[in-house]
């Protein structure tokens, strides 16, 4: 066990080195490097920028400068922020939370959605319910995430202004709240980009789910259970469920680039302060510093995702379990 | 006879796909008394698993039983009973062990769990209760160490353990009938036996009736007082199993005894029936059996073959019961003159 | 893996099994209705995608009967735009999808012929390059090469997209190498890439198909959402995702510029998705056997 993990830890690392590479090349491979180009911006300090051509050789031979790079990311320096005026690492390390809390509410509604509708599906499978929530799943999953932010702040902040706008705390009163109130304020603030969020992916888990549960219900340890005198919806939610949740638990791995590319644009979209808004930011404003940063966090998040469900995959089925 | 536990009265399950429709079971007719065990023998695709699981209702779509059938258990009528008395039938009064022993367990559960589930859908103690009673139950199936065996997963498991836990979660509540539809074919010659052994040692314990499903006639003379021969969809031979053995009237029952291994003669040339079982959704007019049978005639093709009684406890689907003297002219059956393949 | 694969793929009765199904039949007739107006959109267009006849008394216009779909702030007509849109939207989704199925067919084959060593490199490459988080490294792209012609960036989003196909194509291949017909075919004499042109590839293609469709709603999707965060289609030029963007800034008041571009992007994406689904049940239909 301990070795596999290390063995996968090293295939992430890998992995995200793999990633930094790419990214890196394709960055200051552009016409006019704008990396460099960026050192020359006029809002950083000169004795910043001195700094940086000191510390990344930007003088230096591009595979030099990438060693340099690698290096001081290693040592957990990810940069300095120009647009922010802060060291990258202090700007990630603010808004990652952010996208975690709105990841984690999305995740979890998600699959437990996901889930049931899969169960009510296959209990009535080839009914009107089953077709219709196919249909609403198959749209949700062919809809574009920022399309549908957009549509949901239309209808339930500006329509019908239930919601607030954007934003993960109203900018005026929140400073005067008290505690509980202040979580209020962050909860009502959640609630439309969690939706959002959900409303995606619980069609994707739904389903994925469906598919998985059908596939296992032919299987003949149900048809034992039916002889056991198991009743349907038993035999679903246990012993199918069970079995069925396997390949969904691949999905959960699958879900943090989902899930991620879907935070990037339902964060700008309700100007949600996490990693998502960060990254578009910096498109505006070339920050190509924390560009770089958002990719390389971002394979560590999917790396990470991966590895996570490799374990849970583990945990769940017994005949892998009691291997070495 | 008196009144038997389980008689099956002209059951004919068909698959409906498409235009197609595949009579997989097409009027089959038996009964089993209490305590007895009736062997069904046939080749694969002879309806013998179809009929066994229409009698617990389990047939998935498309397939149905068609009605005019009926299945009589103590008293009530198993086509139209209702799904929640149906389910206090399944494994608590008519309970089924299937082939594959590996595939039949769940492999995400304990079979400690999944024997106790039995016992927890049907008794009315605590888990703990069912628990204890799975523990006692497979080690009356001769596991041994069952405390330590009832935690352990399927895959843990060697094959023939696994069909003992299956056998457990048969008869855990002690039921009138089990259905065994193949149980030894996984398994090791050795631990066939083993197995055969153990049901008909557990069955004289318990008093229970058992539907014998196999393709191996060896299975049934070991086990069976009375077997119905299978074919197409059809019952094509019904008699007391040292009748059979010693005169078997039905040409395809000959021709199952024929491709038995005879431990006599090692190593004889194992006879198989020519040609192969035909599709259901395309059952041969009049004798189903008659291009794969050495004797027929143009009547087998003209008229599809009643029941004859033989005598009171022997009846054959077949015309040699009333033209004797075709048996005295074998021919080279159908399949074989047009050059089809064996 | 499937037993049986059939070593042809039957195109008439795979085409008339899919006509045989009414929502494969709805999904290809909603695509028609969507791209023969959109390639066309010239001849469909009331006007040009980016004319502005008055800046003043015809912006940001609600639908009406002679804009059915609105005006946006410089009084363009968003029926227009979502049409040319539609060509520009539809076009790289095509082209970048064909691009990937090319290279991940070719790569995943390639793979599960070579066998050994080669295979086992390749797949661990793989392995890598589907832990990049596709749209941030093409953000990152993006944004540090402005400006990029389009046809620049249509390869690169082929390119980022072959890695599962590849996967199925290598299993594919390694399911059918085992074949009756293959190892006859090598009895034969018949060489290498005579056989992974001749008697492989052919038998690849039904993921191959159903990856094309499933693929062109994704990178629609995609594209679509690059070009809303302003790193995709470039404006002048029209694609329904950078006409999205158009009406983000004042969605409250003018809906109807991010509504219909919207509608159009889930209506084709559905029905890409729809027919993916049904081609996949039409190439391999689910065995129902009675026992």
């Amino acid at each position: 066990m301990t070795g596999y993990l290390l063995r996968r830890i090293a295939q992430a690392v890998v992995v995200v080195v793999l990633v930094a590479t790419i990214a890196f090349f394709l960055i200051h491979l552009a016409p006019g490097d704008p990396f460099a180009a960026a050192v020359e911006n006029p809002n950083v300090s000169e004795g910043v920028r001195a700094h940086w051509r000191d510390a990344y050789g930007l003088d230096r031979p591009l595979p030099e400068q990438f060693v340099r790079y690698i290096a001081s990311v290693t040592k957990g320096d990810l940069g300095w922020s120009f647009s922010l005026q802060r060291p990258v690492l202090d700007v990630l390390a603010d808004a990652l939370p952010h996208t975690l809390l709105l990841m984690s509410i999305a995740l979890t509604a998600s699959f437990a959605l996901g889930i049931f509708l899969a169960i009510t599906q296959v209990m009535k499978r080839g009914s009107a319910t089953d077709r219709i929530i196919s249909g609403v799943s198959l749209l949700f999953f062919s809809t574009p995430e920022f399309w549908l932010a957009l549509m949901v702040i239309v209808l339930l902040a500006y329509r019908f202004p239930v919601f607030p706008i954007g934003g993960m705390v109203d900018p005026v009163t929140h400073s005067s709240l008290g505690p509980v109130f202040r979580i209020v304020d962050v909860a009502r603030h959640t609630v439309l980009p969690a939706l959002t969020l959900t409303l995606l992916f619980s069609a994707v888990v739904a389903r994925y789910q469906r598919a998985s549960l059908l596939d296992v219900l032919p299987s003949e340890y149900i048809t034992t259970a039916r002889a056991k005198g198991v009743p349907e919806r038993v035999i679903v939610r246990r012993h199918a469920l069970r079995n069925a949740l396997l390949p969904v638990i691949t999905l959960f791995g699958l879900a943090f680039p989902a899930l991620l590319t879907g935070a990037v644009y339902v964060e700008k979209v309700f100007s949600w302060p996490g990693m998502g808004l960060v990254i578009v930011n910096s498109i505006d404003t070339r920050d190509y510093p924390l560009l770089m940063a958002a990719v390389i966090i971002g394979s560590i998040l999917v790396t990470a995702g991966s590895l996570v469900a490799d374990l849970l995959y583990r945990a769940f089925d017994p005949r892998l379990r009691h291997e070495g | 006879m008196t009144e038997p536990l389980l008689s099956v009265e002209n059951l004919r399950t068909w698959f409906h796909t498409g235009d197609a429709v595949a009579k997989a079971v097409d009027g089959v007719s038996f009964s089993i008394g209490s305590g007895e065990t009736l062997g069904i023998v046939g080749e694969s695709g002879c309806g013998k698993s179809v009929t066994a699981l229409s009698i617990l209702r389990l047939v998935q779509q498309p397939g149905r039983i068609e009605s005019g059938s009926r299945i009589m258990f103590e008293g009530k009528d198993l086509v139209t009973l209702d799904d929640a008395a149906m389910r206090d039938i399944r494994g608590n009064r008519i309970s089924m062990i299937f082939q594959e022993p590996m595939s039949a367990l769940n492999p995400v559960f304990t079979v400690g769990d999944q024997v106790a589930e039995v016992a927890r859908i049907h008794g009315h103690g605590s888990r703990r209760d069912a628990w204890n009673r799975a523990v006692e139950m497979l080690s009356l199936t001769g596991i041994p160490a069952p405390e330590e065996r009832a935690k352990e997963y399927p895959h843990q498991l060697s094959g023939g353990m696994r069909q003992r836990v299956l056998i457990a979660m048969a008869l855990i509540m002690n039921p009138a009938l089990v259905i065994a539809d193949e149980p030894t074919t996984a398994l090791d010659v050795t631990i066939q036996a083993q197995i055969l052994e153990l049901l008909v040692d557990l069955q004289k314990r318990f008093g229970t009736s058992i539907l014998m499903i196999t393709h191996d006639l060896g299975v049934i003379a070991e086990t069976a007082s009375r077997v119905v021969v299978m074919y197409c969809g059809e019952v094509v031979e019904e008699a007391e199993v040292d009748t059979l053995f010693a005169a078997a009237h039905h040409p395809y029952t000959e021709g199952l005894m024929h491709a038995m291994p005879q431990l006599s003669e090692p190593r004889a040339r194992l006879n198989v029936i020519p040609g192969s079982v035909p599709a259901p959704t395309d059952w041969p007019s009049g004798c189903r059996f008659r291009d794969r049978c050495p004797y027929s005639w143009e009547r087998c093709e003209r008229e599809h073959p009643p029941l004859y009684e033989i005598s009171p406890t022997h009846t054959s689907r077949c015309h040699l019961a009333v033209e004797p003297e075709h048996r005295a002219n074998p021919h080279p059956p159908l399949v074989e003159q047009l050059g089809v393949s064996v | 893996m499937k037993a049986d694969i059939t070593p042809a793929v039957g195109k008439l009765r795979v085409f008339r099994r899919l006509m045989s199904r009414r929502s494969a039949v709805a999904a290809m007739l909603v695509l028609a209705l969507v791209v023969i107006p959109c390639a066309a959109a010239p001849l469909f267009a009331r006007y040009d995608p980016s004319a502005q006849p008055d800046i003043i008394a015809l912006r940001s216009q609600p639908p009406s009967f002679a804009h059915p779909f609105g005006t946006d702030p410089f009084s363009r007509d968003v029926l227009s735009r979502v049409l040319y849109g539609g060509r520009v939207s539809l076009a790289v989704a095509l082209i970048a999808t064909l691009v990937s199925i090319t290279f991940g067919t070719a790569y995943g084959a390639v793979a599960g012929f070579a066998g050994g060593a080669v295979e086992s490199e390749m797949m661990r490459l793989l392995d890598a390059l589907l832990s990049i988080p596709r749209l941030l490294l093409l953000i990152a792209v993006f944004a540090a090469w402005r400006q990029l012609p389009l046809p620049a960036f249509v390869l690169i989003v082929g390119f980022t997209g072959w890695y599962g196909l590849s996967r199925v194509v290598r299993g594919q291949v390694l399911a059918l190498k085992g074949q009756d017909f293959v190892a006859s075919a090598r009895a034969l004499g018949a060489g290498r890439a005579r056989i992974l042109m001749n008697h492989i590839l052919p038998n690849v293609l039904t993921p191959v198909i159903v990856a094309a469709a499933l693929g062109v709603g994704h990178v629609i999707l995609l594209e679509a959402g690059l070009s809303y965060l302003g790193v995709g289609v470039q404006q002048p030029q029209p694609s329904w995702g950078n006409i999205i963007q158009d009406g983000s800034d004042q969605i409250a008041r003018l809906w109807w510029i991010s509504f219909f571009p919207g509608v159009a992007i889930v209506v084709t994406v559905m029905a890409f998705n729809i027919l993916g689904d049904e081609l996949r049940e039409a190439l391999e239909p689910r065995q129902t056997g009675a026992g």
